[in-house]
């Protein structure tokens, strides 16, 4: 049936509305996740720390001499994670763009085979982007036999930018049981392959992938 | 067009009829509102005192879950959609929807989706115990294994919502009588319209979130995990992004029928029509920019908070136009107080009540204190419970005479309610004292010092219960028998679906109307 004011045909108005369906479900699949990361590191939102920064690049900052930061470390086992963990000193103290390096001690204390990722979070969050790490054991997951024990290091540099407000960054690790995941997927081999960074939520390619190399 | 309905089941199983298929999605609708109420029941029964009586804490919260979900997708939207189905052709003109077939096939899917739901509570591990929100990763990592269940019970009633919306679009655009300008259609239809386009945008985002979970579950994804580099909050992002539109889905139809019911009882013409039209419009728009509201305490940044208190507070001004509106269309009026105008004039109240506490729990530094406690459960059923039961309440007395073609029984709709009012009342308003002193929502067991305003409120939640009881008498009795409506039923109502015979033909304007 057609009226005066009719535009379009309804298979016309059906098919338009269906695309716009499909539209918004892709949205919230793969444009809302990363847009709510790319949001969150540009706003250092959550702590996140972002990527590794190269050695050429923090060696190029002047040292501010003129200030000290207090950089405080913690750690955190996730809810059933067996695993002893903890920073070796709980705080030091840094200058703006001085190179430092500290260390974390995990100890399998199981008596199997297990794999850990520790994840991330600076407070307060506006110094999240004026914390650059150069090596973290949080790059990578974390394979630890039965029963042994490793140190794990940690590179950073406080940017010389950093807000004079900011007295006391803390760093906080929270250790996750990833040993089933690991199993899993091959998550292990593919981060080593392509090292990926902290922030590496499976996104829709290497989702594929690891639906391919499950069958 | 002379055929009548095929006889038997399968009348209801082939039938492709919008006044068919209206009532079975109300049927189906007070079925799940019963469930849903079951289901608050027994956790008003388990509050009644402090301490743990009834149910253990695990099938309380599958309790919590279940009632909000059923209410939400099983009760308030297909009503809805039924009311949709029956009356907008008729308003519009149109002998029937845009595209029968699917709307035979949205109402079909739908109570296979609750069959579904509702047997994840005979699993092992039980059914959905997260919230209706299922916030992972409580719903991912920590869920029952009847998760999964869940999930596609979510899929399928997205799809029988879009496809659903798909048709009210199609029918509205498409199917409108000559002469029925957008600006001449009836509130309803048009609140109905801007609702549709608000599903189309949402549903495929709840499925989307849905799907997310499904992936992190079974398929080594870590959208919500953080060990894989994923975020919890993004799942609140994304689920209040579906989930603030969600709850004018709820409201914005309630919205169109109060609009048809004040005007035909204040005998007075609807004062500000385009002013409505434009006010639904606003509240639309406002609520794809204010989902945060419902996370100021996951730790934003303050400009993000002042944000959203901002934007929130924004949604008083349309919503407060409205409410001048009726109040406006009434002052001055010839005014009656027949059933579904008491439920229209007691949502009008009620429904503001519940505006003013979310204004105070749009401020952000207060809804610190507000967060998870009965205060946020008061608010929410202050604007759900008059504002989408009662609307539909009022809905099924204004046009039950025309789809059964007799009237209904005005003294017990009257008690009803006046059951259902002070019923509600006694529930919910203590509420809002217990929620401000502190008390936690969706947990068993609580202080000692909430005892007595707890135990009114589960007094007064069984007699709204025993209310719904009274209604679902007198739409029976209704059906079977009673005195004859003529076709206008009320006093000179407004609306083409007065000028159809009542009970209304099972085939209406097999020749479009002239609207002048």
């Amino acid at each position: 049936m057609k009226t005066a004011g009719q535009k379009n045909s309804t298979p016309v108005i059906c098919a338009k509305l269906g695309i716009t369906v499909v539209m918004m479900f892709v949205f919230a699949i793969f444009i809302m996740p990363p847009l709510y990361d790319l949001f969150c590191d540009v706003t250092g939102l959550n702590g996140k720390t972002g990527d590794a920064l190269s050695k050429d690049k923090a060696n190029s900052f002047g040292v501010d001499t003129s200030r000290t930061i207090k950089v405080q470390f913690l750690a955190t086992n996730n809810e059933n994670m067996p695993w002893e963990f903890g920073p070796k000193i709980t705080s030091v103290a840094v200058h703006p763009g001085e190179p430092t390096v500290i260390n974390y001690m995990a100890t399998n204390t199981t008596a199997s085979d297990m794999v850990a990722q520790a994840i991330p979070s600076v407070v307060p969050f506006k110094a999240a982007n004026y914390f650059h790490k150069t090596e973290c054991f949080c790059f990578n997951n974390q394979p630890l036999a039965a029963g042994e024990t490793t140190d794990l290091g940690l590179s950073f540099i406080v940017d010389i930018d950093i807000p004079k407000h900011i007295k006391t960054i803390t760093l906080s690790y929270t250790l996750f049981d990833i040993t089933e995941t690991a199993k899993a997927t091959g998550v292990t081999k593919l981060e080593a392959d392509k090292g990926l960074s902290s922030t590496k939520r499976l996104s829709a390619p290497s989702f594929l992938s690891t639906l391919a190399a499950l069958n | 067009m002379a055929h009548g309905p095929a006889k038997g089941f399968t009348r209801w199983l082939y039938t492709t009829n919008h006044k068919d298929i209206g009532s079975m999605y109300l049927w189906f609708s007070f079925a799940m509102f019963l469930l849903g109420g079951v289901f608050a029941l027994v956790i008003r029964a388990e509050l009644f005192e402090p301490g743990l009586q009834i149910v253990e804490p695990e099938f309380f919260n599958q309790m919590t879950t279940m009632h909000g979900l059923v209410m939400v997708f099983g009760a308030v939207m297909p009503a809805f959609v039924g009311l949709a189905n029956w009356m907008i052709p008729m308003m519009v003109g149109a002998p029937d929807m845009a595209l029968p077939r699917m709307n035979n096939w949205s109402f079909w899917i739908l109570p296979f989706a609750f069959l579904i739901m509702v047997s994840t509570l005979f699993m092992e591990g039980g059914g959905p115990n997260f919230g209706w929100t299922f916030y992972a990763p409580l719903s991912t990592t920590y869920a029952p294994p009847s998760v999964t269940f869940f999930i596609f019970a979510v899929h399928i009633m997205g799809a029988s919502s879009i496809m659903g919306a798909i048709n009210i679009i199609a029918t509205i655009f498409n199917m409108r009588a000559p002469g029925m300008t957008l600006m001449k259609m009836p509130l309803f239809v048009w609140t109905w319209l801007i609702t549709a386009y608000l599903l189309i945008a949402v549903m495929p985002v709840l499925a989307g979130v849905v799907t997310m979970m499904l992936m992190d579950i079974h398929f080594g994804t870590s959208f919500f995990d953080a060990a894989g580099g994923g975020d919890p909050v993004l799942f609140q992002h994304v689920f209040w992004f579906f989930g603030h539109p969600e709850v004018y889905i709820m409201i914005l139809p309630a919205f169109g029928i109060v609009s048809a019911i004040i005007p035909t009882f204040a005998r007075k013409p609807l004062f500000g029509y385009s002013s409505m039209v434009y006010a639904t419009a606003s509240i639309a728009f406002l609520s794809f920019i204010v989902w945060a509201h419902h996370m100021f305490t996951v730790g934003m940044p303050i400009a993000g908070e002042l944000f959203f208190m901002y934007a929130t507070m924004l949604i008083a001004v349309p919503t407060g136009v409205k409410v001048f509106n009726w109040v406006t269309t009434m002052f001055r009026g010839s005014m009656t107080f027949e059933t579904p105008m008491l439920f229209s004039i007691a949502f009008v109240i009620l429904f503001t009540i519940g505006g003013f506490s979310g204004l105070m729990l749009a401020i952000a530094p207060a809804d610190f204190q507000y967060h998870d406690t009965y205060f946020v459960v008061a608010h929410f059923h202050y604007v759900l419970v008059p504002g989408a039961i009662f609307s539909i309440t009022a809905g099924v007395y204004y046009w039950l005479p025309k789809w059964c073609g007799n009237m209904y029984n005005e003294t017990m709709g009257k008690t009803q309610f006046w059951l259902a009012f002070v019923g509600l009342n006694v529930t919910f308003f203590p509420m809002h004292f217990v929620g401000l002193a502190g008390m936690q929502r969706r947990v068993p067991d609580y202080n000692q010092f909430f005892a007595d305003f707890n135990m009114i409120s589960s007094c007064g939640a069984f007699l709204f219960g025993a209310a719904q009881i009274m209604l679902l008498y007198n739409v029976i009795a209704t059906i079977r028998g009673g005195k004859k409506a003529t076709a206008e039923v009320w006093d000179n109502p407004e609306g083409l679906e007065w000028t159809v015979a009542s009970p209304a033909p099972y085939h209406t304007f097999a020749t479009p109307p002239e609207v002048k």
